[in-house]
């Protein structure tokens, strides 16, 4: 698994649970005995083994549901303010959410093109009516589906629309996420200038 | 054209024409603008109609164009605009079939972050097919991966700081270690200067582990180190370069005189009681010191080896002393602690 989503990852913990929380976990996960104290580095490759001992052991030590830890970490990915470089390269896939919606299709060439080495799982869009898609997802960390719905459900609101999601039924290797998309243009979303001077 | 079903130029309204071309401007035979895409307008404003192509853009390729045969001859137009922010553009000029004059296709070039700002465009203001949006999404990308590279460049330089710190100390004493001792004694041999070398080894140590432990022994090397560093000045070097043994450099002393004061100051702080746990921990120190004349040709490996010859001239001659390595292997006699109690001077 990519650092950066290793990273991520490390950087959700320590911020979320703090740093007491995040240093059992990689005591119990063996990322602090095979990487050291600092943990993951963004831009190196690790064994996907690790990423899963690092969730297994999260959910653990925190004791919460693997689905909704995924899930939170989706929504912190969005809007958390250390995350606001992530957030801005997401909105420039569209300029609306169902805009964005249909650039997901070419999430995985855009991210490539930020990072050669960086592969994301696979989306696919599938349009039902007006308003209703649904998101395949094959591939990547086991549960991607959650951190899915959780980068989806910020984005909504980034963009001030009224969605719903769920994840639907799973077949073996891919997940499903259901979306309905009631309006828009239901609130002021946050703003997105093209060209910002961000820090 | 066979099989081209289209007849020879066909029309396009402004509307479809704007879809495709937002930054399109229409210009007659005299480079006058007669109409402009909706992010030109957006640019520009409605009040250019009319006026001419000159007026409104500093041409930069061409240099001039008062008609439109000058625009269609250029391969490649760049201008910016004469009003601030001076954005620049390049663009193509295409002949119009239907009425006299021009069609000339405008984009921002390497400057479109900067256009973007300057004129708060927005990803609708660009044709879809224009690669604008994904120049600046790739913009903020690479900048957000060079951060996190450098941020990873500066905890491994910091490491790195840290590992060459810990590979010249010696973890007991915070002295420098034997690889330290190597180092400087190197680099004051090939700068050709004087100095004087020192070899230091601790009697009965031994005597104080077996019997007083191995705690009592750490703190008489602490203790040792200690007044070792407070006998010299800040800048010499003062290592521990085995269990009781240390060596000092002092850069720039190569006569007798010095090398006795110093030799007498460490004897004098070492004769000064060590004890552990309100227990006494009775070592004496011994030295063997050489100098080297500025200049003078010798290798490290057989300086050490006369320091340590004359170190063993002071552990024969009593111990608590100091002893000169002479250059035909003898030693020199130079200071002792009886001395010291008859009076010797500071």
């Amino acid at each position: 698994m990519h650092g950066l989503v290793n990273k991520s990852l490390q950087t959700f913990l320590v911020d979320t649970f703090g740093m007491a929380a995040w240093q059992e976990i990689a005591h119990r996960s063996g990322v602090a005995q095979a990487l050291g104290p600092d943990g993951f580095e963004s831009m190196q490759i690790y064994d996907d083994s690790l990423t899963e001992a690092l969730v297994d052991a999260a959910v653990a030590v925190l004791h919460c549901p693997r689905d909704s830890l995924l899930e939170d970490m989706g929504t912190y990915l969005v809007s958390n303010e250390r995350m606001e470089p992530l957030r801005r390269l997401l909105r420039f896939g569209g300029v609306s959410f169902t805009d964005f919606l249909f650039s997901l299709d070419e999430l995985q060439g855009r991210s490539r093109l930020a990072v050669p080495d960086f592969t994301m799982p696979d989306l696919t869009l599938e349009e039902g009516g007006l308003g209703q898609f649904t998101l395949v997802c094959r591939g990547g960390l086991a549960g991607f589906g959650h951190v899915m719905v959780g980068i989806l459900r910020a984005l909504a609101d980034d963009y001030g629309a009224l969605a719903v999601l769920d994840l639907g039924a799973a077949a073996p290797g891919e997940e499903r996420i259901v979306i309905e998309v009631h309006d828009p243009a239901f609130h002021v979303g946050r703003r997105f200038d093209l060209a910002a001077e961000t820090r | 054209m066979d099989g081209d079903p289209r007849p020879p130029g066909f029309g396009l309204g402004a509307a479809a024409l704007g879809q495709l071309m937002p930054m399109y401007l229409w210009l007659d035979a005299g480079c006058r603008i007669c109409g402009i895409g909706p992010t030109m307008r957006k640019l520009l404003g409605d009040a250019v109609l009319g006026q001419t192509l000159d007026s409104v853009f500093v041409l930069r390729v061409p240099r001039r164009a008062d008609h439109a045969g000058a625009l269609l001859r250029a391969q490649r137009l760049l201008m910016k605009l004469r009003d601030p922010p001076g954005t620049a553009f390049k663009g193509t000029a295409v002949p119009l079939s239907g009425p006299e004059g021009v069609l000339v296709n405008l984009s921002f070039g390497y400057a479109v972050r900067e256009a973007v700002r300057d004129h708060e465009l927005s990803a609708t203001d660009f044709a879809p097919t224009d690669l604008a949006i994904e120049l600046l999404y790739l913009h903020e990308a690479k900048r957000a991966v060079m951060g996190e590279v450098m941020r990873m460049a500066d905890r491994l330089q910091g490491a790195k700081a840290r590992a060459e710190a810990q590979a010249v100390t010696d973890a007991l004493t915070g002295l420098g270690n034997r690889r330290a001792m190597e180092m400087t004694l190197e680099k004051l041999l090939q700068s050709g200067q004087g100095f004087a070398l020192l070899h230091l080894d601790l009697d009965y140590f031994k005597q104080v582990n077996d019997t007083l432990g191995h705690a009592a022994g750490d703190h008489v090397l602490c203790e040792t180190a200690a007044r070792l560093r407070a006998s010299v000045r800040g800048d010499d070097l003062v290592t521990r370069v085995g269990g009781d043994e240390f060596v000092i450099l002092l850069a720039g002393v190569h006569d007798p005189a010095p090398l006795r004061r110093v030799g007498a100051q460490i004897l004098r702080r070492m004769s000064g009681p060590i004890t552990f746990q309100d227990q006494p921990c009775r070592v004496a120190i011994s030295i063997g010191a050489v100098l080297r004349q500025p200049g003078e040709a010798i290798v490290g490996d057989a300086l050490l080896a006369r320091a340590d010859a004359a170190l063993y001239a002071s552990k024969k001659a009593g111990r608590a002393r100091l002893s000169l390595g002479l250059p035909d292997g003898s030693a020199q006699d130079m200071v002792s602690e009886c001395d010291l109690d008859a009076g010797e001077a500071p």
